[in-house]
């Protein structure tokens, strides 16, 4: 039997964890007008009932350390624990952000390292470490290319140009920063459509925000002319680095002609996930653009290393103080142990990963493209799965009982009941032969017994859960 | 290394997918982009990587630190790397599949209920990514909920999360942003009614403010609600063991930066955006939210939920376009929380203000330093130095390896001399000698 009890119902009053036994306590003198009227209602329990209580709840998660978690566009890779370890050193997280540079010497020479790296990495000129996340990124690059347009007296450029196939952070960012969302349909193929794009492309057009590889696993193989294209509009071509664990190491993001991109440290660059974060989403730009990124910028002077907070020209900060420096140092700590070749692997071991998981499953549950994929593959139910009234919510909900986490499910949104499996580099054969087999076992017990399937999970902390009810009558704390 | 894969492994592979090597995958990349120079060092072992990261932590200096602005020195209780440490935890995704991430969803919930029973508020999201970028999501929802394009603010709320914030609104002109004087370093109903106007989406109060001071935020709450202006409030979550929370103060948002429950400085992140409403506003909270429901046999569990606000569906009518967030932080603070109980909070408070109290006293007990402030202080207050507050902090720096506080004057020019200092719970009597004596000795 799991004990779902919350903290709250465990608590005894007069149980501790903490004290604070320090001597200046008695001098703290704030009259009771300005203090609160009740105390908080939060648990009180020993630091053992703690330790035991959130331990347990953490045997309920699935995670990439204790399952295979193909969670497309995501790159659920292993974390290493070195980064963890090299992160937690007391020398950096002591550091005060507002510390004297003279006194932060060795985490600004590590970011400066780290941004040095990252550029050759992308074949940009610069990089700002700041924004926290992915999509925190995107914002920053929009509101740079707000900025530089700004800058250039075009600000009749309101408009951000978005395929249907993109993640929902696209439309999102582009409305948070200020400007109108233009989408365009994809080709049947999933690529970008090079005649549609022309259509919409115009002086109204700020940026054209492009994931490459795209989120169906593949190539924009006609780049060059998109990049082209763009340019001459007077655009800027802004590329979601999410999918970068495809390229890095092996293309250059700045050579295919993109102006702007961010890169996910949780993603490409194995720092853990976090049950949702913390992340960091750097972006790196073309030189035209690096006088609009927000500030501070690491710089180096006569070796010794400095903010800079650049002038009027930033488009201002996005975060307060520098970034995820904590993020920063575990993504800094991975490109350590790589060489150029070996960031090559990663990619390479990527989509080998994928076009493997997508040879031993494509006959059972076709794929959205009829090419080779890039780091992740795009799958569906097949046509025998669907007349039995089988969903790709089942296939997610088996994979579980078979102690798989589930791929992302129903995006993009172009692919009806989309499967989007991204196995990522450090899983091994064997590992991707299991889930193969899960993948086969779910197809024909499914199509055996369609109903035992819809019950899937069973084997779980808790069954299928009533999400409507959640939303209609929403209980979102403990109440006394 | 991190790569599985043998030599037998890879054409085996590449066998079964039916190509005879890997560049047969990647035709759909014009060859001409394909493996390009690449200017990199040789990788390291980890033996070497480990000296070098090292190496790189001792050169960040050491300090005795009395700097806060909106970053505190806190102690983290040690079971919370522990857990926070776990794999179960750390390389979890975002909970998509809730049956089996019931771990994470739970703690959200309690991180949920812990910010809303500190606030005194209604609802809690999951975390933002700071104190800042809440801030200005809040404010962002208020311009959204009124369709009104004036924000006010106290001019004593941090100066960094006012930069945020006009960057969250991509620094368009559209937008007015309108400074509320302040009386002795604080907003008063005087000041406060220069201000204050029926055109303006929100009013935005920090307490304690970018100064240290309490603010008296009951009775701003009720004048800015007389006008009918959403009330903004920025808290430091620190202080509310023991503080009014800006429940009690009638705030519609309440926000704050939880790198003040336990989290490390780490210069500059990852910290923790805490975010809070009243009831009625709950569908325009930006981020993640879980929910307690139940499943198909009518036991208890969690969920995200009140997704429609959120972009991967609302796309580009979503409130926020915020995906990932600062879950870890969210959780190591719930630890934190639940460690300390109400009374530990309490005591924290207590701790804080204590330290800062003494402090105060000693450095005020040398001739030519005064308060500049009068009002009542949480963990840091401003004294007026009789010398250059920068020259100063540089050479006690330099001298004696401690950080004095940070000087105003970049930030407020016409506070001249003026030195904002911090002292936390991490802050012992034999630390605030060795702060005042460095200072008189360097006068």
């Amino acid at each position: 039997m799991i004990d779902n009890r919350l903290s709250i119902e465990k608590s005894v009053p007069g149980r501790r964890g903490i004290t604070f036994k320090n001597s200046l306590r008695a001098k703290a003198a704030i009259p009771a007008a300005l203090c609160r009227k009740e105390a908080p209602l939060l648990p009180e329990m020993s630091e053992f009932d703690a330790v035991r209580h959130f331990t347990k709840l953490s045997s309920l998660n699935f995670s990439v350390d204790t399952h295979f978690y193909p969670l497309g566009s995501c790159t659920m890779k292993y974390n290493p624990r070195f980064n963890e370890e090299v992160s937690a050193l007391k020398g950096f997280t002591a550091v005060h952000p507002l510390a004297k540079d003279s006194a932060a010497q060795g985490t600004l020479e590590m970011l400066y390292d780290l941004s040095s790296r990252l550029t050759e990495l992308t074949g940009m000129d610069g990089i700002t470490l700041q924004p926290a996340a992915g999509a925190h990124g995107e914002f920053t690059g929009l509101i740079t290319a707000k900025a530089y347009f700004r800058a250039h007296g075009e600000t009749e450029r309101v408009e951000v140009i978005v395929p249907d196939s993109a993640h929902g952070t696209n439309p999102a960012t582009a409305s948070m920063a200020g400007f109108s969302t233009v989408n365009i349909a994809s080709e049947p193929d999933g690529r970008l459509s090079l005649t549609k794009l022309k259509e919409k492309l115009g002086p109204k057009t700020a940026v054209v925000m492009l994931t490459v590889p795209n989120t169906l696993g593949i190539f924009e193989s006609r780049i060059e002319e998109i990049a082209k294209a763009v340019h001459e509009a007077g655009a800027l071509l802004y590329m979601d680095g999410a999918n970068f664990n495809a390229l890095i190491g092996l293309v250059k993001p700045g050579e295919i002609g993109v102006d702007l991109m961010h890169l996910n440290m949780h993603k490409t660059f194995s720092t853990p996930h976090g049950g949702g974060g913390p992340g960091a989403g750097a972006i790196a730009a073309k030189k035209h653009l690096l006088p609009h990124l927000p500030m501070p910028l690491v710089k180096k002077d006569n070796g010794k290393y400095f903010c800079d907070y650049g002038d009027s020209r930033s488009s201002g900060q996005v975060k307060s103080f520098f970034g995820n420096t904590g993020v920063l140092v575990k993504a800094y700590a991975y490109l350590l142990t790589h060489s150029a070749k070996e960031t090559g692997d990663i990619a390479r071991m990527a989509i080998l990963n994928a076009n493997y998981v997508l040879a031993k499953l494509k006959d059972l549950y076709p794929c959205y493209s009829k090419e080779y994929c890039m780091h992740e593959c795009v799958l569906t139910p097949g046509h025998d799965m669907i007349e039995k009234g089988l969903k790709t919510l089942d296939i997610a909900k088996g994979l579980l009982d078979k102690g798989f986490h589930a791929p992302t499910v129903y995006f993009p949104l172009i692919v009806h009941e989309a499967l989007m499996i991204e196995p990522t580099e450090t899983e091994s054969k064997e590992t991707l032969d299991e889930f193969i087999k899960a993948m086969r076992e779910i197809h024909d017990e499914g199509i055996a017994d369609p109903d035992s399937l819809k019950a899937a999970p069973l084997r779980q902390a808790v069954k299928r859960l009533d999400e409507v009810q959640a939303a209609r009558k929403p209980n979102i704390r403990w109440q006394a | 290394m991190y790569l599985p894969h043998t030599e037998k492994d890879k054409e085996e592979m590449l066998k079964a997918i039916g190509v005879s090597s890997f560049e047969d995958l990647v035709k759909q990349i014009p060859s001409k982009f394909l493996n390009p120079e690449y200017n990199l060092p040789e990788g390291l072992d980890e033996v070497q990587a480990a000296r070098h990261i090292q190496k790189l932590s001792e050169k960040n200096r050491k300090t005795l630190n009395f700097l806060g602005a909106g970053a505190y020195e806190r102690y983290t209780p040690a079971a919370i790397n522990a857990l926070i440490s776990r794999g179960e935890f750390l390389t979890a995704y975002t909970p998509y599949q809730a049956e089996s991430s019931q771990g994470t969803l739970q703690t959200i919930y309690e991180y949920q209920s812990c910010m809303c029973a500190l606030y005194g508020m209604d609802c809690s999201n999951a975390s933002m990514y700071d104190g800042a970028t809440s801030l200005a999501e809040a404010a962002r929802a208020a311009v959204r909920i009124t369709g009104k394009k004036k924000i006010i603010y106290s001019a004593a709320i941090n100066p960094q999360y006012l930069k945020v914030m006009k960057t969250y609104f991509a620094q368009s002109e559209e937008y007015e942003f309108i400074a509320c004087p302040l009386e002795d370093g604080k907003v008063t109903l005087a000041s406060l009614d220069k201000v204050l106007d029926e055109r303006a989406a929100c009013f935005i109060l920090q307490t304690p403010n970018f100064f240290g001071l309490i603010e008296d935020g009951e009775a701003i709450g009720k004048a800015v609600k007389e006008k009918g202006i959403i009330f903004i409030v920025s808290a430091d979550p620190a202080s509310l063991g023991m503080l009014k929370t800006p429940g009690e103060m009638g705030a519609d948002f309440a926000t704050g930066e939880g790198q003040s429950l336990g989290l490390p400085l780490s210069y500059g992140g990852p910290y923790l955006g805490i975010f809070t409403c009243a009831k009625p506003l709950v569908r325009q909270m930006p981020g993640r939210i879980v929910g307690m429901t139940t499943d198909k046999d009518g036991k208890r569990g969690f969920v995200l939920t009140l997704q429609a606000r959120e972009q991967h569906i609302r796309r580009d009518k979503a409130s926020s376009n915020i995906c990932s967030n600062e879950a870890l932080c969210a959780l190591s603070a719930t630890i934190y929380a639940t460690l300390l109980g109400p009374s530990g909070l309490r005591e924290l408070a207590e701790a804080n203000a204590g330290a800062a109290a003494a402090a105060a006293e000693k450095l005020t007990e040398i001739p030519g330093i005064k308060k500049t402030f009068s009002g009542n202080f949480f963990n840091e207050f401003v004294i007026t130095l009789p010398c250059d507050a920068d020259m100063l902090r540089e050479k006690i720096l330099e001298k004696e390896n401690i950080d004095i506080g940070l000087p105003l004057k970049t930030l407020f020019p016409e506070m001249g001399n003026a030195l904002l200092v911090c002292a936390t719970e991490t802050k012992t009597e034999e630390d605030i000698d060795r702060l005042a004596k460095a200072v008189k000795e360097n006068l």
